[in-house]
């Protein structure tokens, strides 16, 4: 008897200990919360239909806050449709999505940030063409551009979601002000600003390119940018499918611009010291000299916003402000980088195809950029719904039917240039290598066909 | 999550364990009841088996499919030797071999030497514990947190500002101008092999005196009466008789370092020319998506570790004869 009590006892505390594990863990997950269906307006919502207990997996790269803001942006259209969206984030989505794929478990829907994944997935034959209603869609609210994005041999396939825009240049307003600088409308003039602002004492550019494994990507941003604007779209499109070699003379040319001011000893790094002390700056930390007018401009895409210390107003009439860096001559079309996603399905059942039409269209773009921190380029887009100044500008110059965009050569060319050997041969490039040596040898890295 | 959620995923945990000691328990009783004839034979397999499996899906199953991806391309077609070919033309991947042999020239010579002369140096004095300790603290540190230690150390201010890297700073102190140490070549390659001997003179040192404790005394003695002076003693007795510690000590970090990823992926990230085999093979096959080149670097660091390994077993095994 003492012995089966003894045992009970020591059965007890274990017991105890689980149960107030179990409850702690209990108080952090969070319940569903009642459904608020009363405050919903469904007219919006009437066209997709209405599914009982329909559950849509979608995947994609987005995380964190950013997803918590996807999963907000379709809650009125999941009360209103009674599709359950199921959004799963990852960092590893580039190879899980073709692990999923080719074991036969993929998610109904993919949010893919590079337009060579969906056409590698498209031809690989496992996803399914975008049905009419998305057609329709891309047709009425996106540029050719776009649609070109989503489009793998001549048959749309997804719609583009959101949208980043790289290439631009911030600057101080006051200081511009205080000295007479003028923002410049073409390349020559950003030269000629530039060799301004050296003569009156302050190095006109701060920049910094080190981001651990990935050190040197700022850099392949200007020399993208330079090639969009000296050559044009149409060979940045072939310089991106490798139809000219990577040492073309066109392209060393963007390198030699970029390189005028990047490598010139009296254009950088203002506030940071030498043209070596780029590649071992953070990139985070490349422009903020210019809140001490001890730089005057800073390369960086709109997301440089979230990167001013606390504080700082981000406005035309504010403590930094930003342009686009102009084209070659003044009065040519604006062409601009960036980067979105593309929105894929590896099902066709009637609630996938409702998700898909509901997230390409004007709808879905507004509830989402609402809700701050992105844009769309989406033209059904109400541009006052950008969450700043910045993201506003950013948005009119996407819709803009004069704005030519392409989307991030590094992000469209393989992984061996676009995510290794263009950013080593930046390094290298600063480190004091010519052009013509650095565009061989990544050249010589770009994989067999 | 729900709760509803989290209360199903402790039932599935509990469950599986309580299910997984229920199996191990069954196969120990059925082994303990096994029949008389031949029960040696079916315990040795009922206990080696599970290490075997392991082994073999762990070890022997990737080696193998590693071989093979070495002669494929990214999208796994044979190409032959091409990785290979590649390996030995490109001049950044000679100069990442290149490298590879640097550091396994210096690392396991300079930490055997130091850690070695530090051990003879204070064997027997006071505060030994405490030296050794002191020496010894690095090992515990991880190679990621050296690495940032020593960046820190590397860090560079321009001119005018304040420097935050000590090396800096007493070059400053000199008069002399800071310099962006991780990216001179070729000095940068050598500050990063300071780290990893930073780390591994700790483990040098410590094998080494507890060896050099286990030379016999009157041996020693006995060189001396027969008029040796310091050095002559420690060249002709002390060396001779940790010479089994030595080669286990130098093979040790040789493999260490031919395997070292983590402070050149840290420092420098390969760039500014100090790349190494086992980061280039990293590169290779996650950034670049070259699974080929990736496996054929490693490869090659598995030919380069192998002879160290034979020999150091080798040598094992001849002390064993000896005792």
């Amino acid at each position: 008897m003492s012995s089966t009590l003894h045992r009970r006892r020591r059965l007890v505390f274990p017991l105890a200990a689980a149960s107030v594990v179990a409850l702690t863990l209990a108080g952090c997950t969070g319940d569903i919360a009642a459904e608020e269906a009363a405050d919903v307006d469904c007219s919006d919502y009437e066209t997709y239909g209405s599914f009982d207990g329909a559950e849509v997996n979608v995947y994609g790269t987005i995380v964190e806050v950013e997803a918590d803001r996807l999963n907000e942006s379709w809650k009125d259209f999941e009360t209103c449709t009674g599709i359950d969206v199921v959004y799963e984030g990852t960092q590893q989505f580039e190879t899980q999505i073709n692990v999923r794929a080719q074991g036969g478990n993929p998610p109904d829907l993919a949010i893919t940030p590079q337009p060579g994944l969906v056409a590698s997935l498209a031809r690989a034959g496992y996803l399914k063409p975008a049905p009419e209603s998305v057609e329709a869609n891309v047709d009425e609210f996106w540029s050719e551009d776009w649609k070109a994005y989503g489009t793998v041999d001549g048959e749309l396939v997804g719609a583009p979601l959101m949208a980043s825009v790289k290439g631009y240049v911030w600057y101080s307003p006051s200081f511009f002000e205080e000295n007479g600088y003028e923002v410049p409308k073409s390349l020559e003039e950003l030269t000629t600003l530039s060799e301004q602002i050296a003569g009156d004492g302050v190095k006109p550019w701060c920049a910094g390119f080190a981001s651990d494994a990935a050190t040197g990507w700022p850099g392949t941003d200007w020399v993208e940018d330079m090639v969009l604007r000296l050559a044009g779209p149409e060979v940045y499109d072939q310089w991106v499918a490798h139809e000219i070699p990577f040492n073309d003379p066109q392209i060393v040319a963007a390198f030699d611009a970029a390189g005028d001011i990047l490598k010139n000893p009296d254009f950088v790094n203002g506030g940071y010291g030498e043209v070596n002390s780029i590649v071992s700056l953070p990139f985070g930390e490349g422009g903020l000299p210019i809140l001490d007018d001890q730089c005057a401009m800073h390369h960086q895409a709109t997301f440089y916003e979230g990167f001013w210390p606390e504080g700082t107003t981000v406005a035309e009439d504010g403590d930094v402000w930003a342009f686009l860096t102009p084209p070659a001559q003044e009065g040519d079309e604006l062409a601009i980088s960036g980067g979105g996603e593309i929105v894929a399905a590896f099902t066709d059942t009637e609630e996938v195809v409702a998700v898909q039409t509901y997230l390409s269209s004007d709808t879905w773009a507004n509830s989402r950029v609402s809700l701050g921190g992105v844009i769309s380029a989406n033209n059904g887009l109400d541009t006052a719904n950008a969450s700043s100044d910045l993201l506003k500008n950013a948005a009119e110059t996407l819709q803009d039917e004069n704005t030519v965009f392409r989307f991030d050569a590094s992000d469209l060319m393989p992984a061996a240039v676009g995510a290794n050997s263009f950013f080593k041969g930046i390094v290298d490039w600063m480190g004091g290598q010519s052009s013509q040596q650095t565009v061989d040898a990544i050249e010589q890295s770009w994989p067999a066909e | 999550m729900t709760t509803a959620d989290l209360i199903n995923k402790l039932v599935q945990v509990i469950a599986a364990l309580a299910i997984f000691s229920v199996v191990i328990g069954l196969l120990l009783f059925l082994i303990d009841r096994a029949p008389k004839k031949g029960r040696d034979v079916i315990q040795l397999i009922a206990f080696i088996a599970p290490a075997l499996i392991l082994l073999a899906l762990g070890l022997i199953y990737p080696a193998i499919r590693t071989s093979i991806t070495a002669f494929g391309d990214a999208s796994g077609d044979f190409i032959g030797l091409d990785n290979f070919v590649w390996m030995f033309t490109q001049p950044e991947a000679l100069q990442t071999l290149g490298n590879t042999v640097v550091w396994v020239i210096l690392v396991p010579l300079l930490s055997t030497i130091i850690g070695l002369a530090y051990a003879v140096f204070i064997d027997k004095s006071k505060g030994e514990r405490i030296f050794k300790a002191l020496v010894f603290m690095p090992m515990a540190i991880s190679f990621v947190g050296a690495a940032i230690i020593w960046r820190f150390i590397y860090e560079y201010r321009a001119g005018d500002r304040p420097q935050i890297g000590l090396l800096n700073q007493v070059v400053v102190w000199l008069g002399g101008e800071p310099v962006l140490w991780l990216q001179a070549e070729p000095v940068n390659t050598l500050l990063l092999i300071v780290v990893m001997i930073w780390v591994q003179t700790g483990f040098a040192m410590v094998v080494l005196s507890a060896s050099i404790k286990g030379v016999p005394v009157e041996q020693l003695e006995a060189a001396q009466l027969d008029g040796t002076n310091a050095w002559q003693r420690f060249r002709n007795v002390t060396l001779p008789g940790i010479r089994g510690s030595l080669v286990v000590v130098v093979t040790t970090i040789s493999i260490a370092t031919l395997k070292v990823f983590d402070i050149v992926q840290t420092m420098t990230g390969g760039n500014f020319g100090t790349s190494v085999v086992a980061n280039e093979m990293y590169n290779q096959a996650f950034r670049s998506q070259e699974p080929g080149r990736g496996s054929a670097l490693a490869l090659i660091l598995f030919l380069m570790v192998l002879p160290i390994v034979i020999y150091n077993v080798r040598i094992m095994r001849q002390q064993r004869e000896i005792r």
